[in-house]
């Protein structure tokens, strides 16, 4: 880890007493004597991670070009609707996030807990304003665009959630862990009858990961995870989709295959260094190549290294973050951090791994990569706050 | 916890100063976590990390997975010369056929080919070449768009889908190297718009958008085994002819036909007007791919009286009962007249035969509200109807269910349902009282369910003998066809505006008819939306003047094709001689008893 420590300023030589500049030398644009915010901001933030994060946006943006014509012309629109609408969604979650990785601490839970109040509205009113697509309604219709309040939900929450927990630790006969699980009932009760099952189970996840970092005991994390089978197991029972996909998954034969033999196909394809550029098959034949199965489509253009970099760079994120966290005194800090590292984590794995055949398939972006607005933007609030959480304080700070 | 509104201003620490303040000498700012959440925060630290490990072996098992699938089970590009030596991307099962009950097929796959061009193998005069002559093989290309897509260095660049046999050979005759062929399948549909309601459509991906192929998506293809209806594409075309003649005849916006087998419940025609062809539903507007048959929900009219009488006979009420029709009823602010009207009381039969609104109120609230809703619930018309196709209608029903709604429900106002629903329920009170599921798939009639008692056998001879009183001498009278002994009901509703309220110049005509009414084999429904009065219907635009004589026409021509025989029908032998007499039906010796009842 670099850490430049700039010595005191030795006392100028008296000869020449010209004025000495205020500004700092070209290269860097503040001083470690500057204590405004943004002059905090660049000296405490996280620069490793910060490049992570930017890389993996140009490599989206770099599938997004590859993969959006096809589906844009499955839906009979323009050519490059999808890259253009994308184009505009990267700079604006690119704003957000550094927006919010300039606050306090203090402010990014205070804004987490306004954006999870506005957002759970929103998410009532939804069957009221909301589209109905497919047989359910998620989305509410905001102009040209449509906003999902469920992906705000998520890293929102997963802070409330964090907060909660501290609490619960840190202040007497505060009852956070009660209140923490009343919230979750909640926001899976509203979630289901959407329906929106892999949300929930998102959600779900990051909650009762954040319960075990807040220190659970292992009986009751035992029985969390019994709980979360228990789910599982009935959502197979009860509801036929999920039971199709997982009946499909173990046993191949039993049904339609197709989009997961198109994309295990596209991997093989691909080899050591893909097809090139514009030369892949698979995203003719997958209605969601730009979303679910982009990682399918950068396996066949760009092979094997550019899959490598991009499962590296989401590996490097989470472990770069969580040994940041190592020496952290605040235990909300840790939640909340370790709650929107393993949303991020968990998104990532359930989306690479569909496409691979490694679970059954489930609809899931991979952030910072799939074609989408809401989810870039929670994507990039979720990193925001990572990077605004993962911030140098002064030890003993307590937010 | 620091309260929202605390101070958070601290002096700043420098860098260096914080070193020194975490080193050996105690800290001069006092930490504020307490011991107790020291602890937890140990815990915290170390599960973080060990979840952070979790996410490394997840990722890994990822890495492993990738480098299985790209290296070792890939056997270098070497293989993927060209796409047509490269074994189809979509090596997958041929979609299943769908067949009619007969086995002649109503949709299948024709294999074809897809022109695709590498054009790193076309030399650049060939390129130039394609370019100038492709257009004059193809004319929907054209050079522009052509020069567009035939960039040099390209790999794989579509230029059409689906050539024929004899297109394919003219490109080969080009002898341009570089364009290759792909194979490909494509969904057709032999029967075109006959069956469009019916077998629907799929996408450009062959995947199921409508009708049985969205339906049975699975089924399709995941087997090869056709797929057999009930539908008989001879009785389907028979449908489509007289429903499009009429529509055209009567000027029509749109209109339904439907046959059905009334023991089995198996659809054997099936037609929704306008249609679209299947092949191109893409370019089909939303009227055309709307399926009134099943999807629109109707205030049908008249005919519901069939389900009004038949609910007056299951409560018991003797035929010769009679009702005063005598003056128009007035309730709320409803008034409740007859279109053709007696002004006298009128018994069971008579209210049928007349199509009655006042005696049909009447019977309905000697009867009851209750009673009305529980039979109308029993005959599955206020519940979506469990059928295969994804176009099903759900029935819309009263909220409150008052006097009111009670006497307007008893002639067909009020309660919305689908024209399938009216064709099932009254298969049922015809067929002996024995209600099943519609089906468009073809059934067996040894293993099928055995369905649900509804209605008495005594009651629906009774019915049956009203139905065919209705076509002697009441409004049915142009549906009758020699030999086939039909019986049925009339309907003509006004319809209803979006904003509410009636429209007094637009209908929805319809006939309901079984046949031979003495022992019922099928049942045929004819509707016509909004048809206009024409010559030959003397000003009048009810469903006597067109439904019916459509009906009656459609009979003819399909009870030849069902094998069913014509003979000289007499009542006698086939309903009780109290009926006849209380029905006053027709007998053979030519006395004429129906005039002798009066």
């Amino acid at each position: 880890m670099t850490f430049r420590v700039v010595t005191a300023p030795a006392p100028p030589p008296p000869p020449p007493p010209v004025p000495r500049p205020v500004q700092a030398p070209a290269q860097t644009s503040f001083t470690r004597l500057d204590t405004s915010l943004l002059g905090r901001w660049w000296w405490t933030v996280d620069w490793v991670l910060l490049g992570a994060i930017g890389l993996l946006i140009a490599l989206g943006l770099l599938l997004i070009l590859a993969a959006g014509p096809p589906a844009a012309g499955r839906i009979g629109a323009g050519t490059y609707h999808f890259v253009q609408r994308q184009i505009v969604f990267v700079p604006v979650a690119v704003v957000v996030m550094l927006a919010i990785s300039v606050l306090p601490v203090l402010w990014v839970r205070r804004f987490a807990v306004m954006a999870f109040a506005f957002f759970m509205l929103a998410l009532v009113a939804t069957p009221f304003l909301g589209a109905n697509v497919n047989g359910a309604v998620r989305w509410i219709p905001l102009g040209p665009f449509a906003l999902q309040p469920s992906e705000f939900i998520k890293p929102t929450f997963a802070v409330v959630a964090a907060w909660m927990f501290a609490a619960d630790r840190t202040q007497a006969q505060f009852p956070g862990t009660l209140i923490s699980i009343g919230l979750m009932a909640l926001v899976g009760a509203l979630l289901v009858a959407q329906p929106d099952f892999g949300m929930t189970m998102v959600i779900a996840s990051v909650w009762g990961t954040q319960f075990f970092l807040a220190g659970l005991s292992l009986f009751w994390v035992a029985l969390l995870a019994a709980t979360g089978i228990g789910g599982a197991v009935l959502a197979y029972h009860a509801l036929p989709h999920v039971q199709s996909r997982v009946d499909r998954f173990l046993d191949p034969a039993s049904g339609d295959q197709y989009q997961i033999r198109q994309s295990m196909r596209a991997f093989v394809e691909g080899g050591w260094f893909g097809r090139g550029p514009g030369e892949g098959r698979v995203k003719q034949y997958l209605p969601d190549a730009h979303t679910d199965f982009i990682f399918a489509v950068a396996g066949e253009e760009f092979g094997l290294f550019l899959c490598l970099l991009i499962v590296a760079l989401f590996g490097f994120i989470i472990v770069r973050a969580a040994v940041r966290l190592r020496r952290e005194t605040s235990l909300f800090v840790l939640l909340a951090a370790g709650g929107l590292l393993t949303q991020i984590g968990l998104q990532a794995f359930i989306n690479m791994a569909s496409s691979l055949s490694l679970i059954p398939t489930k609809g899931m972006t991979l952030p910072f990569i799939s074609y989408g607005g809401s989810s870039l933007l929670s994507t990039a609030l979720s990193m925001g706050m990572i990077l605004a959480l993962t911030r140098r304080r002064a030890p003993g700070d307590p937010l | 916890m620091i309260g929202p509104f605390k101070t958070r201003r601290r002096p700043f620490a420098y860098p260096g100063e914080e070193i020194r303040l975490t080193g050996d000498t105690p800290s001069p700012r006092p930490t504020r976590e307490p011991d107790a959440s020291t602890k937890g925060l140990e815990t915290g630290r170390l599960r973080l990390l060990v979840t952070a490990c979790l996410f490394g072996l997840a990722f890994s098992v990822i890495t492993g997975r990738l480098v299985q699938l790209m290296v070792l089970s890939s056997t270098g590009t070497s293989t993927v010369a060209t796409p047509s030596e490269a074994p189809p991307l979509e090596a997958r099962m041929a979609r299943a056929d769908i067949v009619d009950r007969n086995g002649l097929v109503l949709a299948t796959n024709l294999p074809t080919v897809n022109l695709v061009a590498d054009t790193r193998a076309v030399p650049e005069r060939d390129l130039m070449r394609a370019i100038r002559v492709l257009p004059t093989l193809f004319p929907d290309l054209t050079s522009e768009e052509l020069a567009d897509r035939l960039v040099p260095g390209r790999a794989f660049v579509y230029l059409r889908r689906n050539l024929t046999p004899i297109e394919q050979q003219a490109v080969n005759d080009l002898g341009i190297p570089g364009l290759h062929f792909e194979r490909a399948e494509r969904r057709v549909y032999p029967a075109g718009r006959l069956v469009a309601h019916v077998v629907g459509a799929t996408d450009i991906d062959n995947q199921g958008i409508a009708g049985i192929e969205d339906a049975f998506d699975d089924r399709l293809s995941s087997s090869e085994k056709p797929l057999r209806l009930s539908i008989d594409l001879r009785l389907q075309h028979a449908a489509h002819q007289v429903l499009s003649d009429a529509i055209d005849h009567f000027e029509a916006i749109g209109g339904a036909a439907l046959v059905m087998d009334v023991h089995t419940a198996e659809v054997l025609a099936m037609v929704s007007l306008p249609d679209y062809e299947p092949e191109k539903i893409g370019e089909a507007s939303e009227d055309a791919r709307f399926n009134r048959a099943t999807l629109g929900v109707y205030e049908l009219g008249s005919v519901f009286k069939v389900f009004n009488t038949a609910l007056a006979l299951d409560a018991g009420l003797p035929l010769t009962d009679t009702f005063d029709a005598a003056k128009p009823i007035r309730i709320a602010r409803f008034t409740i007249t007859d279109f053709h009207p007696e002004r006298r009381a009128l018994s069971i039969p008579e209210i049928l035969m007349h199509s009655s609104n006042i005696g049909s109120a009447r019977m309905a609230m000697v009867v009851g509200p209750e009673r009305q809703q529980a039979f109308l619930k029993r005959m599955g018309l206020l519940d979506p109807i469990p059928f295969e196709l994804p176009e099903v209608g759900r029935p819309l029903v009263p909220q409150v269910w008052r006097d009111i709604n009670a006497m307007t429900i008893s002639f067909g106002h009020g309660l919305s349902v689908t024209p399938l629903h009216l064709i099932t329920g009254v298969s049922a009170l015809i067929n002996g009282g024995t209600l099943h599921p519609p089906t468009l798939l073809k059934t067996d009639p040894a293993t099928m369910p055995p369905g649900q008692k509804v209605f008495s056998e005594q009651n629906s001879m009774r019915l049956r003998a009203m139905m065919r009183l209705v076509v002697e001498g009441g409004s049915g009278r142009n549906a009758d066809v020699e030999g086939y002994y039909v019986g049925g009901k009339t309907g003509s509703a006004e319809k209803q505006l979006k904003g509410g309220g009636y429209a007094k110049d637009s209908v929805l005509t319809s006939f309901i008819a079984g046949f031979p009414i003495s022992d019922p084999q099928y049942v045929v429904l004819v509707i016509l939306d909004d048809p206009k009065a024409v010559k030959g219907t003397y000003g009048f635009r009810t469903a006597g003047w067109n439904a019916t004589p459509a009906a009656g026409r459609l009979i003819a021509e399909v009870a030849p094709l069902l094998g069913v025989t014509p003979t000289h029908h007499s009542p006698e032998g086939h309903f009780d001689a109290t009926v006849i007499r209380q029905v006053g039906l027709k007998v053979e010796d030519g006395e004429d008893k129906h005039l002798a009842a009066r």
